[in-house]
């Protein structure tokens, strides 16, 4: 059984992770929601790097006399991952704007109301074409 | 917090402690590029995305009490699991017992260079880095997709968005240089200390970023055209694919950099170069364009 401060750092992860999943699932504006994914992002990669970290090592850059490194594994993954989360988060803005400009809203509520509107008037057109047919 | 300027300025405060904290964690490469991104490309996405949609959000309907539940729930549960996690900086921790010591014993001898990040990056997993640098020049095509390149918007010199600041344009301008030549030397000189392509990149994009938004969309577009940038994306692909089928044409298995010089250790040196270059020219035409759709962009509606 490990000492609670030896745990400290993932129980802020969750923590953290947390925060972001509920901004997520709960927040109706898709802007904030996607800030919620970012949190959430963010906590995953303080995850990855707290486990790659050794008591007493220095960074991953060779020096000499020094045999104790960080893991570099987690590096390179959270590094690229980084990058990718910015790219995948723009792209995520992008479809937020032209959410915007098609239903004049980024709330959920608004989106969700406008699409049911349109699903009834194109019921209510199909019925009227299926009478005339008749 | 309604105010959703507040919130993109709060985050990009938690970014920079995130970088704080990664480089407490001995991740300097990781903190490089935290800060870099989440600090400064994010926020600056975030608030030409709000400028787009509207600032402010309406309070929502919902009851919070469920999605309250649901997280807590699941949070215990990820409680529990860290219980079992071996303690922070264990050094006998299992995952640092499976090929982190074989990277720090081999890379400096089979590499060539320090920086032990870099090598594993552009070398031991050059696979894995080949995809990522796709993934995200698929992210820009993506955002192309579905916002346009803006090439039709015509520059207007001297317009900017923050109106005119003279105080804020001499700093800008005496900084700037220094901020694309520091993106240089992070992009040459990663192999040696933190820095590689990816920083390199945004640092470049970055660069740019600020100089457009204080001396005018205009101005950045007569430097960098936004039509180039699709371009420069696929060449940073391309750079680092060719370097991958050339190993191929020669008998080699795909990103074996032995090819490139007679000694083997030269040749993965020059490989990782070329390959951290593909990367950056990528990492830069991307970032710069996905800011170039979302800033140019007129508000419709």
């Amino acid at each position: 059984m490990s000492n609670v401060s030896d745990l400290f750092n993932y129980w802020v992860v969750v923590f953290l992770m947390m925060a972001g999943f509920y901004v997520v699932i709960a927040q109706g504006n898709l802007i904030k929601k996607l800030v919620g994914l970012g949190l959430f992002q963010a906590s995953v990669f303080i995850f990855y790097i707290s486990l790659g970290f050794v008591e007493g090592g220095i960074a991953p850059i060779l020096e000499e006399g020094v045999s104790n490194y960080a893991n570099p594994l987690p590096h390179v993954l959270i590094l690229t991952a980084i990058v990718v989360s910015v790219a995948t988060t723009a792209v995520g803005l992008a479809l937020a704007v032209r959410i915007y400009e098609a239903y004049g809203s980024v709330e959920e509520d608004d989106i969700h109301a406008l699409d049911l509107k349109a699903d009834e008037s194109d019921e209510a057109t199909s019925e009227k074409s299926e009478d005339l047919t008749q | 917090m309604r105010d959703l300027f507040a919130v993109a300025m709060m985050f990009g405060i938690y970014s920079l402690l995130t970088a704080a904290l990664f480089m407490d964690l001995d991740a300097a490469d990781v903190a490089f590029t935290e800060a870099a991104v989440g600090a400064g490309v994010t926020t600056i996405l975030l608030l030409s995305s709000l400028r787009l949609t509207g600032r402010w959000e309406r309070r929502p309907k919902h009851s919070p009490l469920l999605p309250l539940v649901v997280v807590g729930v699941t949070g215990a549960a990820l409680i529990y699991g860290t219980l079992d996690i071996p303690s922070l900086g264990d050094p006998e921790a299992p995952a640092h017992q499976h090929v982190a010591p074989h990277y720090i014993e081999n890379a400096p001898k089979e590499m060539g260079i320090p920086n032990i990040v870099t090598a594993v990056l552009a070398s031991y997993r050059g696979f894995d880095t080949l995809g990522e640098t796709l993934v995200i020049f698929t992210a820009g095509l993506g955002v192309f997709l579905l916002l346009g390149t803006n090439d039709g918007a015509r520059p207007r010199p001297g317009q900017t968005a923050i109106g005119s600041q003279p105080v804020l344009r001499l700093v800008v301008k005496v900084l700037i240089p220094f901020i694309l030549l520091y993106a240089l030397y992070v992009q040459l000189h990663g192999e040696y200390g933190a820095g590689g392509g990816f920083q390199a990149g945004v640092i470049f994009a970055t660069g740019m970023v600020l100089y457009d938004l204080v001396f005018g969309d205009g101005d950045a577009r007569l430097v960098i055209p936004a039509r180039w940038l699709p371009r420069l994306a696929a060449f940073g692909v391309l750079v680092y694919g060719s370097v991958g089928l050339y190993a191929l044409l020669h008998g080699r298995p795909f990103l074996d950099y032995t090819v490139l010089a007679e000694d083997p250790v030269a040749g993965r040196h020059l490989g990782i170069l070329l390959v951290e270059l593909g990367i950056g020219i990528c990492v830069f035409a991307v970032v710069l364009s996905i800011f170039y759709a979302l800033s140019g962009r007129r508000r419709q509606l």
